[in-house]
């Protein structure tokens, strides 16, 4: 027996909107702000911030912090968080430049392997050992710090290669960045691969009743391991071409990220329970979060502005995302 | 008529109180053991007659630790996890360098106290936001490590301000006429008393535990709830800024970075402590045990001549280690029974 | 005349559009006991949830004791003297007994007595997580007692206490009538309601449509209201027609190769237990509390290894250290609590689909119209509604529970292990699923069935074991396994032997 269908609610049109479709809000959202960022910089400079380059910048700046998010998209769908993206770039970005002598191909390749290797251990700490995500990826990133300290002390020739350079800064028929090459294909898997594969539902699965997935069958370590690996390997991806776009690889380059990494994907939808949300969402809010950052640059705020700014922002797109989840159920 | 349920729980007791007190208290007695013979390991470490200056550096050195894995303990107690502690710290230490530096003593005294309330109170509203918000803990304190930040660079852009020479030394005199118990300790343990053994067996108290342990549970049962979250985060407020008043004592100056690390150094410390994640059980004894282990350790590793990036290397592995025994520990005796 | 205890009008619950409650009305007096009926999605837990607080109504009043109130929470709902007794108890796992007390501000001593009088003993220091929790509910009990209160909300709470205990709920709700208490006695279990109650509200897609007097022989009337005049006559020839279906699959299951076979398992509780169960066959299973019955299920579903013994599964020796190895080999489990079967907040497509999926070579890109097509064969052989068909919490108990079975359907399985199925489904939903399971047999599945529910058993199995203290006391073909016989050998009396060890 059922309960009988009730009759059309009114609700807010837009509350309904975000619970059932947060893109679009989001989107409308970004193009708000890239329009207040218009604006301000009309106001500001005399000049406009809505052209094509701009666009194209903002997409470009985007990706790294779209990659790194993508890892953290996938742990968090299982329910879990990686602390440890920001090191892990900044592991990737330093391999690059490590091991840029070695041509283009060996450091893009030993950047993704530290990246994956790192990936496991956290895997291997969380879904083995059943360590909690927050401490083993927390311990995993301060380990890597260290032993990146260590290892830059040592005397190497640093080069970034031009390859990776390119990748990482510069555009292609005049507004394509040649990051979007990376992350363009990228964000299509992922989100493809979320909705139809196997192993896309058995996330969502563990992430949503791990009690139940193991009832079924589900053997939980691997889906757990297979994650982070990735989270891992995405986290190298977007220090490569961090690196890229900086041209000098310091040890500090990875931190900015990590905070907004989780911001991103929080924005974008999905809950940090597990079990609910995807890639699109995260993507936009990436969008969002970077080009709030210039509009924050252009109003000249100062360091403590944009901080309490941004961490107000965040909780205010949180609460209302909580709201509109809650209004729908 | 049916064996099992006739004799009520009678049966149970007789396992052993000497079973229950080894299952509640035996990580904590482990940490303090662990702290022992770190000490003991550090005097064998120094060639110079070991006197009470050594007791002191390691008391000022953990404070801040010690103070913020108290308020750590009692948010993830109840269920929750504060990740702004680290800035409220930065923040009341900026605070009192800025103004403190034209204070007489009492003076100072006065404006400490009253800094721990204001910040009891903006725990209070970092609770009442996530109550009434309903978004997840993480988040909100996430975003409140920006605003919390945001406003110790307001306050000082860069490390300056300074303190009244007495408050410094405040962490260091002698008390109680010897000189191997600092005032630091004393500080740390009368907070501790104050704060938390006063409340810890009344109803609010019982209530923080409560919806750790199982939140529907405690709800259903008649528990504030919301009160009870609003509660641990002001708990978390007051230890952050004892212990940023702590760093303020300890290096004189002000600083809008010296709070960082000590969020998830609190956490670290939490956990070492005994402390479930999940929340419900635990105390405050273990981690404050726990931080001054953590700062022990890295201070012989200095000593001993290690690198100070290995020492970091070192103590990340220490505290995954120490987690990943104590995970398969509780779970191996959840098998047993 | 003396005015009304409660006199609830008009609530009204909706969460999005699944509207829970329409306009539900219920008057309880002072000094009855007052049934709550109704198949789940009803309305009855969102009934019960609005009077103690735990949920606020989109409309209606609440009137107690003439005077109108809004129950904001549960401690609001206990000081206007409603106390309820849900069937998670309300005690926390870390705190001891006596600081749960504390913590509710309640007087141990009242609590101390009222145990007392049920006759049983409580250690209070012992932790609330060590107790055994039916043990739990009955503190929980009294200290829904020691309150005093007005108003007693029993929620399901027979339904998952040993025979014994049972008796003693029973013994306290006449106490409260006869101190002019009232007792509201929300339950699946009609015979208990004709045995105790003086009036019964039947609740039925979100309204109240009747308040009756209870009497003996009165079930069918009961159902009808539950179901509706129609569908009371539908499930009632359905199981006339199942019952003589019955007959030739008993017949058919000799003389092929089993497919489970069990020998000496000893494990946790059970000792040296071996059975044999054919395809085709639905042998069930029955036990008083904690007599070993979890841990066969737990073993057979691969959640647990046994310390002795063998289980073999089409022949070949079983050696599950996961429940995959178990449903490799074509044992499948059906748990009691459906959230350990569900993805809540995934569809029924998600849900259906998900064992397809659990191991690596799975991973890659799914077949989208294979598994359409998987799924809306199960959906369609189990005639599940699937018009919230989002997120598979919106679904109604009896809904869901057809999930879990439906996601072995569109797998494939040999032997189903049904741990209590139709725990908390009402009437119709159950006799869906007696069919169901039979038909599955017909199809030639083999099927182990743990009821707590002892009527149900006859009308399914072909044989019933009973298990006490973790052996096998009786085994009894399906129509000789009456309530009567069943319980005597559950209580390890077993005709002409002595007690078992």
């Amino acid at each position: 027996m059922t309960a009988a269908p009730a009759p059309q609610r009114t609700r807010p049109a837009i509350r309904q909107l975000l619970g059932d479709n947060p893109a679009v809000v989001l989107t409308f959202v970004f193009i708000a702000i890239f329009l207040a960022t218009d604006i301000v910089n009309r106001a500001q400079e005399g000049q406009a911030f809505l052209t094509l380059t701009q666009l194209s910048t903002t997409f470009l700046f985007a990706a790294v912090l779209g990659l790194m998010a993508a890892g953290q998209t996938l742990v968090m769908l299982t329910a879990g968080v990686d602390l440890s993206v920001a090191t892990t770039a900044t592991a990737g970005a330093f391999m690059i430049s490590r091991f840029g002598t070695h041509g283009a191909a060996t450091a893009i390749l030993v950047a993704l392997a530290v990246g994956l290797g790192i990936g496991l251990v956290n895997g291997i700490g969380i879904a083995v050992f059943r360590v909690n995500a927050l401490i083993m990826t927390l311990g995993v990133s301060t380990i890597t710090l260290g032993l990146l300290t260590v290892q830059a002390q040592k005397q190497f020739t640093s080069l970034v290669p031009e390859f990776v350079v390119t990748l990482g800064s510069q555009r292609f028929l005049t507004y394509i960045p040649y990051d979007l090459l990376v992350w363009a294909p990228i964000a299509a898997l992922i989100i493809l691969g979320l909705r139809y594969s196997g192993i896309g539902r058995m996330i969502y699965a563990v992430g949503d009743n791990p009690v139940a997935s193991r009832l079924g069958g589900v053997r939980v370590w691997q889906v757990l391991l297979f994650v982070y690996a990735m989270c891992g390997l995405l986290s190298a991806a977007a220090g490569i071409l961090l690196v890229g776009f900086n041209n000098a690889a310091d040890l500090g380059i990875g931190a900015p990220f990590l905070l907004p990494s989780v911001a991103a994907v929080v924005i974008g939808g999905t809950s940090i329970f597990g079990g609910l949300g995807g890639y699109a969402g995260t993507i936009l809010g990436a969008l969002i979060l970077t080009v709030l950052d210039s509009l924050l640059t252009i109003l000249n705020a100062s360091q403590a502005v944009r901080q309490v700014l941004y961490g107000l922002i965040v909780l205010a797109l949180a609460a209302i995302y909580a709201r509109a989840t809650a209004a729908s159920e | 008529m049916s064996a099992t349920t006739a004799e009520g729980t009678a049966g149970l007791s007789r396992r052993g109180t000497a079973a229950r007190l080894a299952r509640r208290h035996g990580w904590t007695v482990g940490v303090y053991v662990l702290l022992f013979l770190l000490v003991l390991y550090w005097r064998t470490q120094t060639n110079l007659p070991w006197g009470p200056f050594d007791v002191q550096s390691l008391a000022i050195d953990a404070l801040p630790l010690a103070f913020a894995a108290c308020g750590q303990a009692i948010v993830i107690l109840s269920g929750g996890i504060d990740l702004s502690v680290g800035s409220m710290m930065s923040l009341v230490n900026v605070v009192a360098a800025k103004y403190m530096v034209h204070m007489s003593l009492e003076e100072a005294l006065l404006f400490s106290l009253a800094l721990v309330a204001c910040a009891a109170l903006a725990g209070a509203v970092t609770g009442l936001v996530i109550v009434v918000t309903r978004v997840a803990d993480i988040i909100v304190t996430l975003a409140m490590l920006f605003v919390l930040a945001g406003a110790a660079l307001a306050v000082l852009e860069v490390p300056g301000g300074g303190v009244p020479l007495q408050y410094q030394s405040l962490v260091t005199i002698d008390t109680v006429g010897t000189k191997w118990l600092p005032a630091a300790i004393l500080i740390l343990l009368g907070s501790y008393a104050v704060l938390w053994l006063t409340m810890r067996r009344t109803r609010p108290g019982l209530a923080l535990y409560a919806i750790g342990s199982n939140r529907p549970a405690a709800y259903l049962a008649g528990v504030n709830v919301s009160a009870t979250r609003v509660l641990a985060y002001a708990f978390s407020g007051a230890f952050a800024a004892l212990g940023g008043l702590a760093l303020t004592a300890a290096s004189g100056l002000g600083d809008p970075n010296s709070g960082t690390i000590y969020t998830l150094n609190s956490v670290a410390a939490v956990v070492l402590g005994g402390v479930s994640l999940l929340g419900g059980v635990g105390g405050l004894l273990g981690p404050i045990a726990a931080a001054f282990v953590l700062t022990l350790v890295k201070s012989l590793m200095i000593l001993r001549g290690v690198d100070q990036n290995y020492a970091q290397v070192i103590q990340g592995t220490l505290i995954v280690l120490v987690v990943m025994l104590g995970g398969l520990a509780i779970r191996q005796k959840a098998k047993g029974g | 005349m003396a005015e009304h205890l409660l006199e609830a009008r008009d609530l009204a619950k909706s969460y999005g559009p699944v509207r829970a409650l329409r306009s539900a009305d219920l008057v309880v007096d002072p000094g009855e006991v007052h049934a709550l009926l109704g198949a789940n999605g009803a309305g009855k837990s969102t009934l019960v949830k609005l009077l103690t607080g735990v949920i606020r109504p989109d409309s209606g009043t609440v009137v107690v004791a003439g005077k109108p109130v809004r129950v904001r929470s549960p401690a609001e709902a206990a000081r206007i003297g409603l106390a309820p007794v849900f069937q998670d108890p309300a005690l926390v796992p870390d705190l001891t007994v006596e600081q749960n007390l504390r913590l509710t501000g309640t007087d141990r001593g009242a609590v101390r007595r009222e145990l007392r009088a049920l006759d049983l003993d409580v250690d209070f220091s012992e932790q609330a997580g060590d107790v055994p929790l039916p043990m739990l509910r009955m503190i929980d009990l009294a200290r829904a007692l020691a309150r005093e209160p007005r108003l007693l909300l029993l929620d399901e709470i027979t339904a998952a206490l040993p025979s014994d205990l049972a008796e003693r709920v029973f013994t306290v709700m006449r106490d409260s009538r006869e101190r002019g208490r009232s007792v509201l006695f929300i339950t699946h279990r009609l015979k208990e309601v004709i045995a105790t109650c003086d009036r019964a509200t039947i609740l039925r897609d979100g309204g109240a449509v009747a308040t009756i007097e209870p009497e003996e022989g009165g079930e069918e009337r009961i159902v009808e209201y539950m179901l509706g005049p129609e569908a009371a006559q539908a499930a009632a020839e359905a199981l006339e027609q199942d019952a003589d279906r019955a007959a030739p699959v008993r017949a058919r299951a000799a003389g092929e190769r089993p497919a489970l076979e069990v020998e000496g398992l000893t494990v946790g509780r059970l000792q040296d237990v071996s059975f044999s169960l054919r395809p085709g066959e639905i042998l069930g299973v029955a036990a008083l509390e904690g007599q070993g019955q979890d841990d066969l299920f737990d073993v057979l579903s691969g959640e647990q290894t046994p310390s002795g013994g063998e289980i073999r599964a089409g022949g070949r020796p079983l050696k599950a250290r996961h429940p995959y190895d178990a449903i490799r080999a074509g044992l499948v489990l059906v748990p009691a609590d459906r959230l350990h079967a569900l993805l809540p907040q995934r569809s029924v497509r998600e849900n259906i689909a998900a064992p397809r999926y659990n191991r690596v070579p799975r991973w890659g890109a799914i077949n989208m119209r294979e598994e359409g097509r998987r799924v809306r064969g199960a959906i369609d052989a189990l005639q599940i509604d699937i018009r919230a068909a989002r997120q598979v919490r919106r679904l109604s108990g009896g809904n869901q529970q057809k999930v879990t079975i439906a996601r072995w359907l569109a797998g494939g399985f040999t032997t189903m292990l049904c741990f209590d199925p139709t725990r908390g489904i009402d009437v119709g939903t159950k006799r869906q699923v007696y069919a169901l399971l039979r038909r599955l047999a017909e199809d030639g599945a083999a099927i182990l069935f743990f009821s707590s529910e002892l009527a149900e058993l006859p009308l399914v199995c072909d044989r019933v074991l009973t298990l006490y203290g973790g052996r096998i006391t009786a085994e009894l073909p399906g129509p000789a396994a009456d309530e009567a016989s069943l319980l005597r050998a559950m209580h390890g009396l077993v005709e002409g032997d002595e007690e078992a060890a």
